[in-house]
């Protein structure tokens, strides 16, 4: 894959329409990052014209903030709304929603105000717009589907219908949990939880949602958030399903929709 | 007699009003103790919450069964209260249902209104009471739940129906009484406590003046004493719930505070600006130790939890067994607040009595669960965040103590020195670009 960066475009004096964010998870997780390339795809597949902060990306902070580091959070954001400044960047898209979260919402006071969406949004405008054009009876007809909300999507945004209008278009049959959207159960990695162990209990959070979704009869969790898809991973193992239970990002299940 | 009468109202009145200005100015003192920041803003979104949320109960409807049963007993109580201020006329005054000279035919309408009303409370309490006592719903077991917390909230539902069943025999006897005594005026036959008469019917006119006022003067002291009990118990939320609703954040729930006093540090530390001039005021701890470090909106809502525990019950971190309640912090800020303030109202050392929030009443292994998945400040019904308070104690506990799980000290670590929550080396970021697939 050929990836513009954003000082690679400066350079040669464009601009792109959109930032693409790709996040810690984005770049590192093995799993994950075959998001970031289906998404990718679906980019260039689309033709928007976008770029990526490469080597210049760095953490947004949003673990230190959560785990109470304050400092190092401002230390990080300052620098990241600095670099991001750096390049008159207007519009940001990503898969994270707690990247998303923290640079929609938390960047502002801190001088960093851009126009930032979710890739699950972003997706809808796609389809609304008619760019991704999703075939009658593919390959997802049939194919059960269950929905995990992400935290920082839902109560934390507001961002509940764009995922499951997405994951509609598929035309595959779509299943809710017992607890979704506002009432939608953590994966247990928010707050800062996926960098340290849980504390005693009697069971683990994501074991426990990983069996809320098995139970729908889904085969597939789809997921918006490089967490809940590590958490529910891990959970679907935990419960010996991985052999018939796949955990997919909305990005990955277009992709594949489209034969990407 | 209607003179003796009107003097002990007078003097019952009084001393009801004097114990609840105490106890308001006490919780007023408390929540004075948080700190001052200031909210005065889009006052329009404030009060569209306020009258949504507190006034039309929008968030409690999430469970339509307890909303319903609790939407009687609220609409009872701000109704029937229509009622209480006849007493407190008539109790001047030695006037008898004064209204009812003002609203000739309404009169009876009105009373029998308020029968209704008074009988769909009635009915709602107990269900209330077979569903905590009898069903024992977990929420109302849990172990925040000691003795007192359960007493409270069996006193005041078994005190509403004792109080309504008042009501139902004092405009019985009263019937009773206005066929035989002129200073009751007719109220025509009202409809619930007309069903009670065939019990009384066999009393003198003496016995039905003796029940009659016994009825009154019962529930008026038992109003009277619920206005003073409420002020120690969990039912204050019936009015801290409208100012709580007003003055709840409005941000989206994602959206953690920011520090300005950590933004200028941080500024002239990367010489964006010149080193920030010794703050003026004493800028306090980083953090909360201590209910002196919340802000005072926090402190109201604690005394604004009704300790319903909805929160809990969706808490992901409690559904796993973890030690974490968000209704058990709401309870301690509120239990150290009273502590504190009656040290001080005793001449006590007040705050500085050698024990804090964090350690004595919280402890770091509650806060280290939370996930910040905000389930909590969802399903509260009158708009109070836990987590706002969780990340507080966080952020002592990280910058002043240093104090944070090893594995996040790591976790911060990786981010001064590769920028990333792991170990990974910067260099390495942006390969997944240049490999395949
Ligand atoms: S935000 Fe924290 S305290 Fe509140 S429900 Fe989630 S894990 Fe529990
Ligand atoms: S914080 Fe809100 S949800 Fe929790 S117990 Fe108190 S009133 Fe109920």
């Amino acid at each position: 894959m050929t990836i513009p960066t954003i000082a690679d475009m400066t350079s040669r004096g464009e601009s792109p329409e959109i930032l693409f964010w790709v996040g810690c998870a984005g770049s590192y997780d093995e799993r994950y990052k075959r998001v970031t390339k289906a998404f990718v795809k679906i980019l260039q597949a689309v033709g928007t014209k976008f770029a990526v902060l490469g080597g210049e990306e760095t953490c947004t902070g949003d673990p230190a903030r959560r785990a109470g580091n304050e400092f190092l959070f401002q230390m990080q954001a300052t620098q990241v709304i600095q670099v991001l400044n750096g390049y008159q960047v207007k519009k940001i898209v990503t898969a994270c929603p707690h990247c998303f979260n923290t640079i929609r919402n938390e960047y502002p006071d801190l001088g960093g105000k851009y126009e930032v969406i979710h890739h699950s949004v972003f997706l809808q405008q796609l389809i609304d717009d008619g760019k991704i054009k999703l075939k009658e009876g593919g390959a997802f007809k049939g194919r059960r589907i269950t929905y995990h909300d992400s935290c920082y999507l839902g109560r934390a945004n507001n961002i509940y219908e764009a995922p499951r209008a997405v994951l509609e278009s598929l035309d595959a049959d779509l299943v809710e949990m017992k607890r979704c959207r506002t009432t939608g159960l953590c994966c247990g990695a928010g707050g800062a939880q996926l960098f340290k162990e849980p504390e005693a209990g009697k069971s683990d959070i994501h074991t426990d949602r990983a069996g809320e979704a098995i139970a729908t009869g889904a085969q597939t969790i789809a997921v918006a958030c490089p967490f809940c898809m590590t958490m529910l991973n891990d959970g679907v193992k935990a419960r010996n399903k991985e052999a018939t239970v796949q955990v997919k990002d909305l990005a990955e299940l277009i992709a594949e929709s489209q034969g990407l | 007699m209607y003179i003796a009468q009107q003097v002990a109202f007078l003097i019952t009145l009084t001393v009801a009003g004097i114990l609840v200005r105490r106890r308001v100015l006490f919780i007023r003192n408390n929540i004075r103790l948080g700190k001052a920041n200031v909210i005065n803003d889009r006052h329009g979104e404030r009060l569209k919450n306020m009258l949504l949320v507190a006034f039309g109960q929008k968030k409690m409807f999430k469970r339509p069964v307890a909303a319903v049963l609790h939407f009687f007993i609220y609409a009872g109580f701000l109704i029937i209260n229509l009622e209480v201020l006849e007493f407190i006329i008539d109790g001047f005054f030695g006037t008898h249902r004064i209204f009812a000279s003002f609203l000739g035919p309404l009169y009876p309408w009105m009373m029998n209104f308020f029968e209704a009303l008074a009988v769909a409370v009635m009915l709602a309490c107990l269900v209330f009471l077979l569903r905590r006592f009898v069903i024992r719903i977990p929420r109302f077991w849990s172990s925040e739940m000691t003795t007192w917390p359960r007493l409270d909230a069996a006193l005041i539902l078994t005190t509403e129906i004792v109080l309504m069943w008042a009501i139902l025999f004092m405009n019985a006897s009263d019937q009773l009484l206005q066929q035989v005594n002129e200073h009751y005026v007719s109220t025509g036959t009202l409809y619930f406590s007309s069903m009670l008469m065939p019990l009384l019917e066999s009393l003198t006119p003496g016995s039905l003046l003796i029940l009659e006022r016994f009825c009154w003067w019962f529930h008026i002291i038992g109003i009277l004493g619920f206005s003073v009990y409420i002020t120690y118990s969990k039912h204050l939320h019936i009015f801290l719930a409208f100012p709580n609703t007003y003055y709840a954040r409005l941000e989206p729930k994602g959206q953690i505070n920011n520090m300005p006093v950590v933004t200028r540090e941080v500024r002239s530390m990367l010489g964006l600006e010149a080193a920030a001039p010794q703050a003026p005021s004493e800028p306090g701890r980083f953090g909360a130790k201590d209910i002196n470090d919340l802000q005072w909106n926090s402190l109201m809502a604690a005394y604004s939890c009704t300790e319903c525990g909805r929160c809990t019950s969706e808490c992901p971190a409690n559904l796993s067994g973890k030690k974490l309640s968000p209704r058990k912090i709401m309870m301690d800020v509120r239990d150290r607040m009273e502590d504190v303030g009656k040290s001080m109202a005793s001449g006590g050392p007040g705050i500085a009595d050698g024990k804090f929030l964090l350690g004595d009443y919280i402890t770091k292994e509650e806060i280290n669960a939370c996930t910040s998945c905000n389930a909590c400040v969802e399903a509260c019904p009158v708009m109070i965040s836990p987590l706002d308070i969780i990340i507080e104690m966080r952020r002592y506990v990280a910058m002043e103590e240093s104090g944070s799980p090893a594995q996040w000290n790591s976790m911060f670590q990786n981010i001064e020195t590769n920028f990333a929550p792991w170990k990974f080396p910067s260099s390495d970021r942006f390969k997944w670009a240049s490999e395949n697939s």
